[in-house]
C-alpha cells in the first residue's frame, strides 16, 4: 500500500460524500413534480405522457405499479431479444455479425433488462453498433429508471401518511429517465469524449504495429455508452475488457470520474430517501451502514492486492499482485474499482477479476453476496437496504420493549414474511444454482480452472447474475465464439446460458415486486408519534444495528460457499 | 366523580396503597422454578412432546426432531453393521453421540416449554378445585345444576354459599369472599345498582342474601377462562409471536439449504460429508435457542401477570401493552387517595378556630366515611379536641342523604351541621340566618386551589369552612418520571374542574389531564389519541367506563367493577389497584425484550459455530501430499480436539445453552426504564456482542471435557 493510493481513495470518500446530498436534493425535487430542469424538459415530458396515453396524477397502489414496471419490463425484454435476434439484417452492423444464438441471447437479454450487464458474448466480436446503441444502450436507461422509479415509489410507502397508493409508474419512469439519468449522461459521455475515449460509427480500423504486427482497432460509440454503463450502474462494457480498454477508460482522470458515476446515484438515493421522509438523518444513517461496507471493503482488498498471494509469495514475487491489473491504473486504483463495481451492482472492471489475490477475491464475492445492498444499483440498492432494515429493526427492535416499527410505522407479520422473501430468495437461488452448476456435467463444462478457483468462478457467476451485478471471474464462460468472421460458428452453453438468465429475472424481479409489496403495506399504515421509548432508527447504534444483521443474515450464509472458494487460496500457496 | 362526593358514600374499599403489593403477597402460594412435583410433570411432558404432530407448530425444533430421528436411524444400521449410501462413514459411537444431544435439544427446548406450562397449571388445579358442582336456587322456584345456568337466570344465594355463576346482583347487599380468585382475605361488599355489582362464580357469600342474574353461558365463566388462561389452553399466537416465527423459519429454510448444497461443494473439494455431521451444522445453525425458548417465553409472560393478579384475557393485549403511549388514569384512587382529607379550618369573623373545629368534629363523629374521621383528627391534632363520647347526651344523628347533601347532629337541642357550600347556605337561609359574604369567598378560594370546601353551620350561624384536601399518594411523582422515562404519557382524568385538576395534576408530577370528564369525553380523547397513532391503555370500573375501556387498546377493568366494565376490558386486574398499569407495561415490554436479546443471541451464536464445525468439516481439504491438514485447519481458532469432538462440542453446547436460558426465559430480561437507544445499546452489547463470544468460550470448555477427558 502506498500513501499515493490511500490519499487518492480518501479522496474518492470525500467527493463522493461530498455529492450525495447535492444529487440526492435534486431527484428529491424531480420526483416532487418541481425537477430544476422541468422549464426546459417539461413540455417533452408532457409529450411523452400524451404519447404513453396516460395521467402522471393517476395514482397506483402496489400492485399496479407493479403490474406496470413488470409488463414495461417484459415489453423492453422482447424487443432486445428482437434486436439481438436479427441484427444481421439490421443498419449499423459494419463488421457484419449475424445475432448470437437463443441461449446467449436470452441470457443477454435478461441481463440487459435485469440492469446486470452480465456478458456471456464479447462486445466487439458479437454486437453491432445497432444492438449496441438501440438495444443495450436503450436498456442501459431504461433498466435504470425502473430502479429508480421502484425505489422512489417505495420511499413512498414508507413516508406516506395512511394511504393507498405508491405513485404512477410510468411519470416516475419517465422523470428518472428524463431529468436524473439522461443528463448526467450527457455530461459525463461530453467529458468522456473530451478525455478521448472513442465515440464513432466508423468500422474498425487497420493498423499495423511498430513491429509490423497487423490489427484492427474497434471503434463505436463507446462514450455516450460508457457513460450510461457507469451511471445506471449497468456494468455492460462497449469492449470485452471493459473499462481496462483505454478507449473506454482512457486515463487516471476518466478512472476516477468512472466510480462516481457508478456509485452517485445509489448514494445519493440515501439522501432523497431523507429529505423524503422527512428526516434528512434517516438518509445519512443508511448511508453511513453502506459506507463502513464500503470502506472496509477497500481497506482489505487495498490490503490483499498489495500484499500478494501466498503463491505468489513462495515464487518470489514481490510489491503486490500486478496480475491482471492495467499498469496505467495500478494497485489502488484497481482495488477501489473491484470494491466500486461490486459494492454497487455495477460490473464494470479495470482490471481482471479473476485474477485477484484469493482475500483480494472474496470481498467482492461477499459485497454482491450481501444482496447488492451496499449502494447496490441505482434503486435496487435502496430499495434492498431498506428491507434489511426493517428486519434489524424487528429482530433487535423487540429489544426496547416494544413492538418495532420503522418511521412511526409498525412492522408486523406480513411485512416480515415479504421482506424474509425478499431478502432471502435470491441467496437461496444463488447456492442452489451453484450447487446445480458445480454437482453437474453441464455446468463443469463452462469452468477454466481446476479446483477452488474453478469453484470460485461458478460461485462468482451465479452470485453475480442472481445479484444483478455482472462482472465476471471471466473464466467462466457460455459462450464459445472462435475467431471467424461474422461470429461464424459460434455456440452457446445452453445450461450456464439459462440458468444464469434465469438467475438475473428471479434476482431482479422478485425483489421488486416484494418491495413494492411492503412498500404498499407500509403506505397505508399510520404513523405514530416517536418519543423517548421508541428506537431511534437515525443513531450510530442503529446503523452498527443494521450493519450486524446484514453480515449475520446474509452473508454467514455463503460463509461455508466462500471458506471453499477464495478463502482456501487466500489461505495456501499452493497453486491449481 | 363529581367535585362533591357525598361525605357518607356507602360501602367505601378500604384505599389501596400507592405501591403494588409484591406479586408473592397474593393469597396463592408463589411456586419456585425447581419445585419438584413441577419438575417431575415437566420431564414427563417434555417426552409426550416429542409427538411430530405437536413438534410440527414449531418449525425450528421440529427440524431438529428430523435430524435426531435421521442420524438414530443411521446409527442403528451402523450398529448392526450396515451402511446407508451417502450418509458417510462415521464410527457408531460418534453418530451415537451427536444423535443423543440432538434428541436432547429437543427435548430441552419442550422442558422449557413444560416448565413455563406446568406453572399455570398448579395454578389451575387450585382454581379448579373451587369449581365445585353447586346446585342454584332459582328465584322463580326449583333448581338447577351449577353448569346448566344460562344467561337471564336469576338465582337466589344466601349466606354461606358459594355464587353458582357470574353474574350481577340485581336485589340484595351482602360481602362476598372472593380470597379464591383473588388472593385478598379481607371481604368485599357487593350490592345491586351502581359499579360494584358483578360477582364471581366460585366466590362465597359470607352474609346478608343477594340475587345474581346470570351473565354467562355455561363453560365461559370468569373462572373458566381463567384456567383455560393460566393452563395455556386457549393461548393463540401474538402477533409479534408469528412475525418472529416467520423469521426463524425463514432463517431454517436459509440454513437448510446453505447445508443441503454444501454436500455438492464439498464433494468437488474431494472432501466427504457425513449426514451426522451435516445435520450437525444445521442443528447448530439454525436459531434453536430462541425457538426452543419461544413459547416458555410467551407463556411465562402471562404467568407473570397472573401472579401479579391481573389476568389478560388475550395475549395480544399483554403484548399491545408494551408499546402504550398514554395512558389514562383515574384520579380518584389512583392519584389520589381515594379520599379527601381535612386540612384546614377556617371560622367566620366572629367565631374562633376552636369553635368551629369542635363543632365539625361533633358533626363528623357519626360520619365514619375517611373524609369524615379526617375532620375528627385534624381537629384532635392541630387544637387538642379529644373526641368526646356522646352517650351522656341526647344526640341524634342526620346522616348523609343525597337530597340534602349535608349530615350532621343534633345534640342537646344545637343543631350542628356541615355539608356543600350550597347546601348549607340554602339550610341557614331555611332556618331565617343570613351567611357573611366570607362564607362565599372561602368557598370559592379553596375550590380554586383544588381543594373541597365543607361548610359547616350551628342553627342558623354559619361557623366556617372545613378545607378538605386531595392528597396524592406518595411516590406518584416517581412513578410518573419513570413512565416518562419509559416514554410513556400519563393523562390524569377526572370530573374536577379545570382550576382543581391542574392543580393536582402539577402536584402529582402527570403531562396532562382531562377535567370535568364525562365518559363521552374520555371515549373521544383515547380516539384522538389513537388517530395520532398512539397506543392508550386506561383502568375503568364503572359500567359508563366499558365505552372507553372497549375503545383503548389495553382497557384493565377493575375486578370491582361492574360486569359491563369486565367485559369490555382486555384485562382484569383481581386487586382492582389501579396504578397496575404501571407494572403491566412492564410485562409486556420485559416480553418482547426477552424475545428479542434471546434472537439476538441465537443469531449471534452462529459465528462461532461456524468457526467450530467448518475448519473441522473441511480440516483436510486440498491438503498437500503428505499432509493431513488443509489451508482451512488454519480457521479452528479454538484450537479443538479433533474434528469429531469439535462438532460435537459445537451440538452440545447448542443443546446445553437452552436449559441455561430457561431461567432468563421465564423470569424475562430485566427492564430498564431509560430512553430506547440507550437500552438498545445495552442490550445489543451483552446479547449480541455476547451472543458472539459466549460460545467461543463454550465450545472451548465442552470441547475441554469432550476431546481431553473423554477422548473424543
Amino acid at each position: 500500500m502506498t500513501v499515493q493510493g490511500w490519499i487518492q481513495i480518501l479522496v474518492f470518500f470525500a467527493v463522493l460524500t461530498a455529492l450525495t446530498p447535492l444529487l440526492g436534493a435534486y431527484m428529491h425535487r424531480v420526483f416532487r413534480g418541481d425537477a430544476i430542469l422541468g422549464s426546459v424538459l417539461g413540455p417533452v415530458e408532457r409529450g411523452f405522457y400524451r404519447l404513453l396515453r396516460v395521467d402522471p396524477r393517476q395514482e397506483q397502489d402496489w400492485k399496479g405499479y407493479a403490474r406496470s414496471a413488470l409488463i414495461f419490463s417484459l415489453g423492453s425484454w422482447l424487443l432486445l431479444y428482437a434486436i439481438l435476434r436479427l441484427q444481421g439484417s439490421l443498419p449499423f452492423n459494419p463488421a457484419g455479425f449475424g445475432g448470437a444464438p437463443a441461449d446467449v441471447t436470452f441470457n443477454t437479454s435478461s441481463s440487459f433488462v435485469a440492469n446486470t450487464n452480465w456478458q456471456y458474448y464479447a462486445g466487439e466480436t458479437t454486437m453491432s453498433n445497432f444492438s449496441q446503441m438501440a438495444g443495450l444502450a436503450v436498456q442501459n436507461f431504461l433498466s435504470a429508471a425502473v430502479g429508480i422509479a421502484v425505489v422512489i415509489a417505495v420511499i413512498r410507502g414508507f413516508s406516506a401518511r395512511s394511504l393507498k397508493t405508491l405513485g404512477n409508474f410510468w411519470s416516475d419512469l419517465t422523470r428518472a429517465t428524463l431529468y436524473v439519468l439522461l443528463p448526467l449522461a450527457f455530461v459525463i459521455a461530453l467529458f468522456f469524449v473530451s478525455q478521448g475515449l472513442a465515440q464513432s460509427l466508423s468500422p474498425a480500423q487497420a493498423f499495423t504495429s511498430l513491429e509490423g504486427v497487423k490489427g484492427v482497432i474497434t471503434l463505436g460509440p463507446v462514450a455516450s455508452q460508457e457513460a450510461i454503463k457507469l451511471l445506471g450502474t449497468n456494468g455492460g462494457g462497449f469492449f470485452n475488457v471493459n473499462s481496462a480498454m483505454p478507449f473506454e477508460n482512457a486515463s487516471g482522470l476518466t478512472n476516477a470520474v468512472s466510480m462516481l458515476a457508478i456509485l452517485i446515484v445509489p448514494a445519493a438515493l440515501t439522501a432523497t430517501f431523507g429529505r423524503m421522509v422527512g428526516n434528512r438523518r434517516q438518509g445519512w444513517m443508511i448511508y453511513g451502514a453502506m459506507f463502513a461496507f464500503f470502506a472496509v471493503a477497500v481497506a482489505i482488498v487495498y490490503a490483499a492486492e498489495s500484499h500478494g498471494s501466498p503463491a505468489q509469495q513462495l515464487a518470489g514475487i514481490h510489491g503486490g499482485n500486478m496480475e491482471g491489473k492495467e499498469t496505467r491504473f495500478g494497485i489502488g486504483s484497481s482495488s477501489l474499482f473491484a470494491v466500486v463495481t461490486t459494492v454497487a451492482s455495477c460490473g464494470a472492471v479495470n482490471a481482471a477479476m479473476e485474477s485477484l489475490t484469493g482475500i483480494g477475491g472474496a470481498i467482492p464475492m461477499a459485497n454482491m453476496m450481501t444482496g447488492e445492498v451496499i449502494f447496490g444499483g441505482v434503486g435496487s440498492g435502496l430499495y434492498g437496504m431498506l428491507m434489511f432494515v426493517i428486519l434489524a429493526v424487528f429482530i433487535a427492535g423487540l429489544m426496547v420493549g416494544r413492538t418495532p416499527e420503522y418511521l412511526g410505522k409498525k412492522i408486523g407479520a406480513r411485512e416480515i414474511k415479504l421482506t424474509m422473501i425478499g431478502t432471502l430468495a435470491v441467496p437461496l437461488f444463488v447456492l442452489i444454482a451453484t450447487a446445480a452448476a458445480i454437482a453437474s456435467r453441464y455446468g463443469l463444462k463452462s469452468i477454466y480452472n481446476g479446483g477452488p478457483q474453478g469453484f470460485s468462478e461458478t460461485l462468482y457467476a451465479y452470485t453475480s447474475q442472481a445479484n444483478n451485478n455482472g462482472s465476471a471471474f471471466a473464466g467462466y464462460t457460455g459462450f464459445i465464439q472462435p475467431n471467424a468472421p461474422g461470429n461464424a460458428g459460434s455456440f452457446g452453453i445452453t445450461f450456464a446460458d439459462l440458468l444464469g438468465g434465469g438467475a438475473m429475472l428471479v434476482g431482479r424481479f422478485l425483489p421488486l415486486v416484494v418491495v413494492l409489496a411492503i412498500g404498499g403495506a407500509l403506505a397505508g399504515r399510520k404513523v405514530a408519534p416517536a418519543g423517548p421509548g421508541t428506537m431511534r432508527t437515525d443513531t450510530p447504534t442503529f446503523g452498527g444495528l443494521t450493519v450486524g444483521t446484514i453480515l449475520l443474515v446474509a452473508l454467514l450464509t455463503f460463509v461455508p460457499a466462500l471458506l471453499l472458494g477464495p478463502v482456501v487460496q487466500g489461505l495456501t500457496d499452493r497453486m491449481f | 366523580m363529581t367535585a362533591l362526593s357525598g361525605p357518607a358514600s356507602s360501602a367505601q374499599q378500604p384505599a389501596q396503597g400507592g405501591m403494588p403489593r409484591g406479586h408473592d403477597g397474593s393469597g396463592r402460594p408463589t411456586r419456585s422454578l425447581l419445585e419438584p412435583a413441577i419438575l417431575r410433570t415437566a420431564l414427563l411432558d417434555s417426552l409426550r412432546k416429542l409427538d411430530p404432530r405437536a413438534m410440527i407448530r414449531n418449525p425450528v425444533m421440529f427440524v431438529v426432531e428430523i435430524g435426531a430421528l435421521l442420524t438414530t436411524v443411521v446409527w442403528l444400521v451402523q450398529a448392526l453393521g450396515g451402511s446407508i449410501s451417502g450418509a458417510g462413514s462415521d464410527p457408531a459411537w460418534y453418530t451415537l453421540t451427536v444423535s443423543v444431544w440432538l434428541w436432547l435439544t429437543v427435548i430441552f427446548g419442550n422442558f422449557a416449554e413444560a416448565i413455563a406450562e406446568g406453572r399455570g397449571r398448579a395454578q389451575a388445579a387450585t382454581l379448579r378445585a373451587m369449581r365445585s358442582e353447586t346446585t342454584a336456587r332459582l328465584r322463580d322456584g326449583g333448581t338447577k345444576n351449577a353448569g346448566e345456568l344460562m344467561p337471564g337466570d336469576v338465582v337466589v344465594v344466601l349466606a354461606g354459599e358459594a355464587i353458582p355463576g357470574d353474574g350481577t346482583v340485581v336485589k340484595g347487599i351482602a360481602s362476598v369472599d372472593e380470597s379464591a380468585i383473588t388472593g385478598e382475605s379481607a371481604p368485599v361488599i357487593r350490592e345491586a345498582g351502581g359499579d360494584r355489582s358483578a360477582v364471581t362464580g366460585g366466590t362465597r357469600v359470607l352474609s346478608d342474601e343477594i340475587h345474581v342474574e346470570i351473565t354467562q353461558k355455561p363453560g365461559e365463566s370468569f373462572l373458566d377462562r381463567m384456567i383455560a388462561l393460566v393452563e395455556g389452553a386457549s393461548r393463540r399466537k401474538t402477533p409479534n409471536e408469528i412475525a418472529l416465527g416467520i423469521l426463524l423459519a425463514g432463517l431454517s429454510l436459509i440454513f437448510l439449504v446453505v447445508v443441503v448444497t454444501l454436500r455438492p461443494f464439498a464433494d468437488y473439494a474431494g472432501t466427504a460429508t457425513s449426514l451426522a455431521t451435516l445435520i450437525s451444522l444445521l442443528v447448530a445453525l439454525i436459531p434453536t435457542t430462541i425457538g426452543a425458548l419461544l413459547s416458555a417465553i410467551g407463556i411465562a409472560g402471562m404467568d407473570r401477570l397472573v401472579r401479579r393478579n391481573v389476568l389478560a384475557l388475550s395475549g395480544r393485549a399483554v403484548e399491545a401493552s408494551g408499546d402504550v403511549d398514554v395512558l389514562l388514569l383515574d384520579k380518584t384512587g389512583t392519584i389520589t387517595l381515594g379520599n379527601r382529607q381535612a386540612s384546614e379550618f377556617v371560622p367566620m369573623p366572629g367565631v374562633s378556630e376552636r369553635e368551629l373545629a369542635e363543632a365539625a368534629q361533633l358533626a363528623s363523629l357519626a360520619d365514619e366515611t375517611p373524609e369524615g374521621r379526617s375532620i375528627v383528627v385534624l381537629a384532635k391534632e392541630k387544637l387538642g379536641i379529644r373526641a368526646r363520647e356522646l352517650g351522656e347526651h341526647e344526640a341524634e344523628f342526620v346522616p348523609f342523604t343525597a337530597q340534602t347533601r349535608m349530615s350532621g347532629v343534633d345534640l342537646d337541642g344545637v343543631r350542628l351541621r356541615k355539608g356543600a357550600g350550597d347546601a348549607i347556605e340554602r339550610w341557614i337561609a331555611a332556618e331565617g340566618g343570613t351567611t357573611p359574604p366570607q362564607l362565599r369567598a372561602e368557598l370559592d378560594r379553596i375550590a380554586r386551589d383544588g381543594g373541597t370546601p365543607l361548610a359547616v353551620a350551628r342553627d342558623n350561624q354559619a361557623l366556617g369552612v372545613v378545607h378538605l384536601q386531595d392528597v396524592v399518594k406518595e411516590g406518584m411523582r416517581e412513578r410518573f418520571d419513570h413512565l416518562r422515562a419509559m416514554g410513556i404519557r400519563t393523562v390524569m382524568v377526572t370530573g374536577d374542574n379545570p382550576l382543581t385538576a391542574a392543580k393536582i395534576a402539577q402536584e402529582a408530577g402527570v403531562d396532562d389531564f382531562l377535567a370535568e370528564a364525562t365518559p363521552e369525553a374520555k371515549l373521544a380523547l383515547i380516539r384522538e389519541h389513537q388517530e395520532g397513532g398512539r397506543m392508550v391503555a386506561m383502568t375503568g370500573d364503572g359500567t359508563n367506563d366499558a365505552p372507553a375501556l372497549a375503545q383503548a387498546d389495553v382497557g384493565v377493568a377493575m375486578n370491582t367493577g361492574t360486569q359491563a366494565a369486565r367485559e369490555a376490558g382486555n384485562m382484569v386486574d383481581l386487586d382492582s389497584n389501579p396504578t397496575k398499569l404501571i407494572e403491566i407495561v412492564e410485562v409486556g415490554k420485559q416480553l418482547l425484550i426477552t424475545r428479542g436479546a434471546l434472537t439476538t443471541f441465537s443469531i449471534a451464536n452462529d459465528v462461532a459455530k461456524y468457526f467450530a464445525i467448518l475448519p473441522a468439516i473441511f480440516a483436510s481439504t486440498y491438503a498437500l501430499a503428505g499432509s493431513t491438514t488443509g489451508p482451512l485447519d488454519q480457521l479452528n481458532v479454538m484450537n479443538l480436539g479433533t474434528p469429531r469432538s469439535a462438532i460435537i462440542s459445537a451440538i452440545v453446547f447448542n443443546a446445553l445453552v437452552i436449559p441455561l436460558l430457561v431461567p432468563l426465559a421465564l423470569r424475562g430480561v430485566k427492564f430498564r426504564p431509560v430512553g430506547a437507544t440507550q437500552l438498545l445499546r445495552r442490550n445489543l452489547l451483552v446479547y449480541g456482542l455476547g451472543g458472539l463470544i459466549a460460545p467461543f468460550a463454550g465450545i472451548k470448555l465442552v470441547d475441554l471435557v469432550v476431546h481431553n477427558l473423554l477422548g473424543a
